[in-house]
C-alpha cells in the first residue's frame, strides 16, 4: 500500500500527462484509423482495412470542392487579415493618437461576441446592401474575424521589441523606411507568420459564421456537417488526417528550424 | 548621404541646451564644447541627465531649447542618421537577426558603400575577433558583444563616438581591460569619443577632459588631475573619490596664501583653490593627503591636533583611520603602508598634518554630504 502511494506521488505528474494526452488525441486518432475503413456508404462501423480512401481522397461526391473553398477562402482571408492586421497593430503599439483605447476594445469585440451573433448580423448587413451570400462575403466575413486574432498576435511581439534596436539602425545611416525593412520588419517576422497560421486555421475550421454567408457554396466544414446526417465518407476522415498530420509537421519543421537557428 | 550635416567634422559644441519632460527638467541650460579628437566623459549620477544629453547629441532626442553644432554645421533638428555620428548603446543593441560580420556591415551599406569586405574585417581586427564574423549575436558573451558595438560604430569613421555606459554589463576585471583598450584604440583610431559613465574611475582613466553632471548641470570640467585636486563644489569633491570637509573661516592673508581658521586651529590654503565666496568655508583635504605623527609640531606645514584613532582598517596599500577631532567630526585617513613604522592603534593620541597646496576651499554654505549619497548602480536616464 505504502509502495503505491509513493509511486504515485513520484508519477502523478507523468500519470496526468498521459491521461490529458490520451483524452485529447482519442478522436484524432480514431478519425485516423477509420480512414482507412472499408466503409462503403456510412463510416461509422469497422468494415476491414483499405487503402482506397487515400488513394482517392476526391471519391466522395463534392468533398473536394469543399475543400477547394475552403483553401481558397482560407488563402484570401488569411492575407487581407495578416496584411490588415499587422498595420493595425504597429499603429496600436507604436503611436499615441486620439482614439487608440477605443481602437484596442474594437478590435477586441469580435473575439468576445458569440459566433452565432456576429454570423446572423453579418449576413443581415450584407442583405441590406443587397449582397448575396456567396464566396466574397464570406472571404469578407472570414478576414473580420480573423483581423482581431492577427492584430494580438503581432502586437504582442511588438512590444517585445527592443526600442534601442530600431534607435541603433537609425544611429547608422539607415532612415525610417530602411530601419522598418532591416530591422523591424525581420524581428516582427515570426509573429506575422505565427498570426497568418492562425488566422488560416480559423478561417478554415469556421462552420457558424460560413454557414450564414456562403448561401450555396459548400466549404469543408459546411460539407461534413450536411454529409453527417447520411454518414460522412471516409474521404473526409483522410482530409481530416492530412490536415493534422501537415500542421503537426510544420509545427515540428519550425521547431527544428529555430532550434537549429540558436544552436550553429 | 552626401548632405551638408552628414559630412560636417570639427569641435562638437552645445549652446544653452534645455530639455524638459513636461514639468521635469533633464538637462538645464546647458553649454560645452569637445574639442575634435579628444577623449571626454560625461560623469554624474542616475538621472543627472548626462544620457539624454548623449541622445540629444546622437539625434535620438531633439532638445527644448538651445543648439548643437559640429565644427560650423549646425545639427540640432537634424536626424540621427543624417548625422556622422555613431553610438556605442548601454545594452549593445546588435541586431539578433544578422551575423557579425552584418551587424558591422549595417552603416556602411545603408552609406551606398558596395565594397565592405575590407572595412569590415579591418574593424573586427581592431576589436580582435575576427574569427566571430559568422556568428550570430547571441552566441557572443557579453565582452565580445561589448566589441562588436565597438566595431560597428567605429567601421563608419565618424566625427564623434557615442558609448552609453559601455562597460557597464561587464565584470570588473574585463571591465578594466576594455578601458585601456577603448583609450588605446581612441589614440589609434583619432576619432572623438564622447563617454557617458556614472563611474568616476573610468572617467578617470579613460578620458582627457571630464565634465561632472549633477541635476542636469555641468558642476566643474577638467582633466582628472584638476577635478580631483582643486574641485570647485563638495558635490564633485565627494563624487571623485573621498574628501575630509571642515568648517572653517578666513581670517587673514600671507602672500599667496590665505590664513585658515579651524575650530580655533590655523591652517594655511593657496588662494587659487579657494572658491568660497566670503569668509566661511570648507577646507577639504583628501583623505590620502594626511600624514598622522605622534608629534606636536607639523614636518610638512598645516597640521591638526588632538586627535584621536577611533579605528583602523588595515587593507594592504594602505591602512585606513578615523581619527576623531576635537570638535567632534571623524577624518577619514589612509596611510600608505610603505614607511615601516608600526601603524597607530585605537585610542592613541595623534595630530595630522599635510602640505598646504594639497588643501582646497569650498564655499561655506555647500551641502558637505552632497554626491555621497548616490547609488551608481542603475541609470535611470533611460526611463
Amino acid at each position: 500500500m505504502n509502495t503505491v502511494s509513493r509511486w504515485f506521488g513520484r508519477n502523478l505528474l507523468r500519470v496526468y500527462a498521459v491521461v490529458a494526452f490520451t483524452y485529447l488525441f482519442i478522436p484524432v486518432a480514431y478519425t485516423f484509423v477509420f480512414s482507412f475503413n472499408d466503409s462503403g456508404k456510412s463510416n461509422l462501423i469497422w468494415k476491414g482495412f483499405t487503402w482506397a480512401n487515400w488513394q482517392n481522397p476526391c471519391g466522395a461526391p463534392e468533398v473536394c470542392t469543399a475543400l477547394g473553398n475552403s483553401i481558397k477562402i482560407g488563402l484570401l482571408a488569411t492575407t487581407f487579415a495578416t496584411i490588415l492586421g499587422t498595420m493595425i497593430a504597429f499603429a496600436i503599439a507604436r503611436h499615441r493618437y486620439k482614439g487608440r483605447s477605443t481602437t484596442n476594445l474594437l478590435i477586441f469585440l469580435p473575439m468576445a461576441t458569440p459566433e452565432i451573433v456576429l454570423g446572423a448580423s453579418l449576413l443581415s448587413l450584407f442583405l441590406v446592401f443587397q449582397i448575396n451570400p456567396g464566396f466574397w462575403p464570406t472571404v469578407i466575413a472570414h478576414v473580420l474575424f480573423c483581423m482581431s486574432f492577427v492584430v494580438v498576435t503581432v502586437k504582442a511581439r511588438i512590444a517585445s521589441l527592443d526600442p534601442r534596436l530600431e534607435q541603433a539602425a537609425m544611429d547608422l545611416y539607415a532612415n525610417e523606411r530602411e530601419t522598418f525593412r532591416r530591422v523591424t520588419l525581420p524581428l516582427v517576422a515570426p509573429g506575422i507568420a505565427a498570426a497568418a497560421l492562425l488566422a488560416f486555421s480559423l478561417s478554415f475550421d469556421d462552420f457558424i459564421i460560413t454557414n450564414f454567408n456562403s448561401g450555396t457554396m459548400t466549404t469543408f466544414p459546411k460539407f461534413i456537417y450536411t454529409s453527417a446526417a447520411r454518414g460522412i465518407p471516409a474521404q473526409a476522415n483522410v482530409i481530416g488526417s492530412a490536415m493534422f498530420f501537415l500542421a503537426l509537421a510544420i509545427v515540428i519543421i519550425g521547431q527544428f528550424v529555430s532550434r537549429k537557428r540558436k544552436v550553429s | 548621404m552626401s548632405d551638408v550635416a552628414s559630412s560636417a567634422r570639427g569641435d562638437l559644441k552645445l549652446s544653452h541646451i534645455t530639455k524638459s519632460y513636461g514639468d521635469f527638467t533633464a538637462v538645464n541650460d546647458l553649454s560645452l564644447t569637445i574639442p575634435e579628437g579628444s577623449f571626454f566623459a560625461l560623469l554624474g549620477p542616475s538621472g543627472c541627465g548626462k544620457t539624454t544629453t548623449l541622445r540629444m547629441i546622437a539625434g535620438l532626442e531633439e532638445p527644448t531649447q538651445g543648439t548643437i553644432s559640429l565644427g560650423a554645421t549646425e545639427i540640432t533638428h537634424t536626424k540621427p542618421y543624417q548625422r556622422p555620428i555613431n553610438t556605442v548603446f548601454q545594452n549593445y543593441a546588435l541586431f539578433p537577426h544578422l551575423t557579425i560580420f552584418e551587424n558591422i556591415a549595417f552603416g556602411l551599406r545603408r552609406r551606398g558603400i558596395k565594397d565592405v569586405n575590407d572595412a569590415v574585417n579591418k574593424a573586427l581586427e581592431l576589436v580582435e575577433l575576427p574569427h566571430l564574423a559568422q556568428r550570430k549575436p547571441t552566441q557572443l558573451s557579453g565582452g565580445q558583444q561589448q566589441r562588436i558595438a565597438l566595431a560597428r560604430a567605429i567601421v563608419n569613421r565618424p566625427a564623434l563616438l557615442l558609448l552609453d555606459e559601455p562597460l557597464g554589463a561587464l565584470d570588473l576585471k574585463l571591465r578594466r581591460q576594455m578601458q585601456i583598450e577603448l583609450k588605446w584604440i581612441q589614440k589609434e583610431v583619432g576619432i572623438t569619443f564622447v563617454h557617458v559613465t556614472h563611474d568616476q574611475e573610468e572617467a578617470m582613466t579613460m578620458a582627457d577632459t571630464i565634465a561632472v553632471m549633477n541635476e542636469g548641470e555641468i558642476e566643474q570640467m577638467g582633466s582628472p588631475a584638476s577635478l580631483y585636486d582643486n574641485p570647485k563644489t563638495a558635490f564633485v569633491a565627494n563624487f571623485l573619490g573621498q574628501s575630509n570637509l571642515i568648517k572653517g573661516s578666513i581670517t587673514g592673508s600671507d602672500g599667496a596664501n590665505q590664513i585658515v581658521d579651524l575650530f580655533g586651529q590655523k591652517i594655511s590654503l593657496q588662494k587659487d583653490r579657494s572658491h568660497a565666496v566670503d569668509n566661511s568655508i570648507l577646507a577639504g583635504i583628501r583623505p590620502e593627503k594626511f600624514r598622522i605623527s605622534r608629534l606636536e609640531t607639523s614636518t610638512s606645514g598645516n597640521i591638526l591636533t588632538g586627535g584621536k584613532i577611533e579605528d583602523v582598517s588595515y587593507i594592504g596599500v594602505s591602512t585606513q583611520y578615523q581619527v576623531l577631532m576635537p570638535w567632534g567630526q571623524e577624518l577619514m585617513v589612509f596611510e600608505q603602508n610603505d614607511d615601516g613604522v608600526a601603524p597607530f592603534s585605537v585610542g592613541e593620541s595623534v595630530n595630522i598634518s599635510w602640505e598646504p597646496i594639497f588643501t582646497f576651499a569650498l564655499r561655506g554654505d555647500d551641502d558637505a554630504e552632497a554626491g555621497t549619497e548616490v547609488n551608481p548602480e542603475e541609470d535611470l536616464d533611460e526611463e
